[in-house]
């Protein structure tokens, strides 16, 4: 504390700002340190891009946003994404992977279907609790073999991302449920608005804002990413890893499930091949959004902002007169780009810590 | 020592292998000849993919073909319709000494080699819906001429836009041998004789419910004053029309194409579809059942000229390019959706 008094409080020069903001946050101003937090944060430059793209496609096509469909597309359209982004990037930051999503979505897809058709009347709120309790245990079982079995989750969630699609397969046949199958009232759900807002939309901000704010502000949140920084001192530290590397799979499980409810409200059929490659699309949002591959930094927000970015793009480009060929070519530059960018700015603050650790 | 050991183990190993393949290749050989002698026909059937109710149809007339003429049939199939996806169906169809593979190909070149290589080991192979190159197959059972898909296609959508306006069309996968055809015509058709109406965007929708969904939002998106949507795909057409009927576009852009009555039941009774066609794909399955096992019992070479009998739809006769023709296409309307069911 004895620096302090040898510099000048008034008029810092703009270096000492610079090294207060790096060594002790804590003698900010807490509106200082939360504008910095929020302006710096990797967050602040994806929901950039995203306003961007979404500003140069409405210029291009002012109906890209002030059309009732144009508004309704821009939100519903990722309520999807956004909710299996939230799993993986719960599941990510403790440096795991989980690819079965997809093939989670598909089988309580056609479980929602099959609930609907079986059981006339069944309420809503019925189906979309066993999406998430079907999703939950096949989580659970992606957990229990990646926490007990320590194998790596790469190839475990590869393992059952086969598995599953094979149930859904096996289960389904060449059976689709049309959407002269489901009730009206469901479907209606898949375009409903409150206030301006789709349904949907709400329910999966929702569950993103709960599980970012709970591994932003919680214990076992803080702790899901000491598991991820460093898993053996996360053991050594005496954390509870396995407990929470399961609690992770069974969430992105569960909200996997849930996911396939809201695709049987949104698509109104569903197929054995429902949500096919969507779980590469779950872990390029969530890349996209600022989470290290590797575990340990990176929030569910920017996870969520990956998601629209990624669905957004999709429905830009051809506004903006890029052709379909292109569209993937650019989402892969973008998560190449997320990547790069992510150990540029690693590699400076570490730089930048150091100067500032020598300096003070 | 060393070199010596691994060479002798490498020449057991080539002795083991070609015993196993000349093993195999006997037994092929065997299988097939005992099946022929004692018309003793089975039929493997091979769609695009699974889970594709168009295909359950065609599988379903097959069946009842396969029925009638005492075959044994087997569906088998990938999950999704990539290039590739249906080798490996074709070389276990071979192996298992299948008398006649029926099969929509994927793409036209990229099972060639396997299906010549079934059509070696005694197997006939029968496309439909989707041909290949013509010498992969000895037979192709075509449901419609492309130039009698297409027209049907423009007289619908020119007849429900009043014949001038911007019109686009959601396709399969950019590399689907028909719809390719098909647009190509579609095009032609326009030029020769709808000098108003003009064909603005051409996308994929890769025949999967949600891809075909989004491409027809982005469709309405970015052309303002689209008219009307050509959807010449089971699955997109149904895609199409369910996300049109729930956006603000409902009535005010026409949708037509090719759809199942069962998928397109609800959208024609709400009024989003006026009226869209096909062809009959249970007659489909079933011609080209028939076709397979006249081939296999050899009733037919498949050469130009030749005629077969095909229980319920009469007699048919192989055209000059190797293909037989079911009929023209069937127009669906709000008056008729009602008798047709699959």
């Amino acid at each position: 504390m004895s620096e302090t008094s040898t510099r000048p409080a008034s008029s810092p020069p703009e270096h000492a700002h610079e090294e207060i903001r790096l060594v002790a946050p804590s003698r900010q101003s807490p509106a200082v340190r939360a504008f910095n937090t929020v302006v710096r944060s990797r967050e602040m430059s994806i929901l950039l891009v995203l306003v961007l793209l979404v500003a140069a496609a409405t210029a291009k096509n002012p109906s890209f946003l002030f059309s009732g469909n144009g508004w309704r597309d821009l939100l519903l359209t990722p309520s999807i994404l956004l909710l299996l982004a939230a799993g993986q990037a719960v599941v990510i930051i403790t440096r795991n992977v989980d690819l079965s999503v997809g093939s989670v979505l598909a089988v309580t897809a056609y479980l929602t279907g099959r609930l609907f058709i079986d059981f006339p009347g069944i309420p809503i709120v019925v189906v979309a609790l066993a999406g998430l309790a079907v999703g939950g245990v096949l989580g659970l079982v992606n957990g229990l073999l990646v926490s007990l079995g320590r194998v790596p989750a790469l190839v475990i969630t590869l393992g059952t991302m086969y598995i599953y699609r094979g149930l859904v397969l096996t289960w389904a046949g060449s059976d689709r449920i049309n959407a002269s199958d489901l009730p009206r009232g469901f479907l209606r759900l898949g375009t409903q608005s409150v206030l301006g807002i789709p349904v949907l939309f709400v329910v999966a901000v929702v569950v993103v804002a709960a599980v970012g704010y709970y591994l932003h502000a919680h214990r076992g949140g803080r702790e899901l990413y000491a598991i991820g920084s460093d898993p053996d001192a996360a053991v050594l530290y005496g954390l509870p890893v396995r407990r929470r590397v399961l609690a992770a799979f069974v969430l992105s499980g569960a909200l996997a499930g849930l996911a396939g409810v809201v695709h049987a409200a949104r698509y109104g059929t569903v197929s054995s091949g429902a949500g096919t490659g969507i779980e590469l699309e779950a872990v390029a949002a969530v890349v996209i959004g600022g989470v290290a591959i590797f575990g340990g930094s990176g929030t569910v927000w920017g996870a969520a902002i990956g998601a629209m970015l990624l669905v957004t793009i999709d429905r830009a480009l051809p506004i903006l007169g890029i052709p379909d060929f292109w569209q993937r070519a650019v989402v892969g530059v973008l998560i190449i780009s997320a990547i790069v960018l992510d150990r540029v700015l690693s590699a400076r603050r570490t730089r930048k810590l150091i100067e500032a650790r020598e300096q003070s | 020592m060393k070199l010596l050991t691994r060479r002798a183990w490498a020449l057991t190993a080539a002795g083991l292998s070609a015993t196993l393949v000349l093993t195999a290749c006997g037994n092929d050989a065997e299988g097939a000849g005992g099946e022929g002698g004692d018309g003793d026909v089975t039929i493997t059937m091979l769609p695009k993919n699974l889970g594709n109710p168009y295909f359950d149809t065609s599988t379903a007339g097959a069946e009842e073909a396969a029925e009638e003429v005492g075959a044994s049939l087997q569906e088998v199939g990938p999950q999704e319709a990539s290039p590739d996806a249906q080798v490996q169906y074709i070389n276990t169809a071979a192996q298992q000494g299948a008398s006649a593979l029926v099969v929509s190909a994927n793409d036209p070149t990229a099972i060639c080699d396997a299906l010549n290589e079934a059509r070696d080991a005694g197997t006939q192979v029968v496309t439909f819906d989707s041909d290949t190159e013509a010498d992969c197959r000895d037979l192709f059972v075509n449901q419609a001429t492309a130039e009698g898909i297409a027209k049907v296609q423009i007289d619908l959508i020119a007849d429900q836009i009043g014949d001038a306006g911007e019109i686009a069309i959601l396709s399969a996968s950019a590399n689907a041998t028909n719809q390719n055809a098909w647009i190509e015509m579609m095009e032609a058709e326009l030029e020769a004789n709808h000098p108003d109406i003009e064909l603005v965007d051409v996308v994929y929708g890769d025949d999967d419910d949600q891809t075909s969904f989004d491409k027809t939002a982005a469709l309405l998106q970015s052309h303002p004053d689209l008219k009307g949507i050509i959807s010449p795909t089971t699955v997109g057409i149904a895609a199409a029309a369910r996300y049109l009927s729930e956006s603000d576009k409902k009535g005010k852009v026409a949708l037509t194409g090719l759809g199942t009555p069962n998928q397109m039941r609800e959208y024609v009774e709400n009024g989003t579809v006026e009226a869209f066609a096909l062809w009959n794909p249970e007659d489909l399955g079933y011609l080209a059942a028939m076709a397979a096992n006249a081939l296999a019992a050899g009733e037919i070479e498949g050469e130009p000229g030749d005629t077969f009998e095909a229980g319920r739809l009469g007699e048919y006769t192989v055209e000059d390019d190797g293909s037989v023709l079911l009929g023209d296409p069937f127009v669906f309307n709000a008056d008729n959706i009602a008798d047709f069911d699959f």
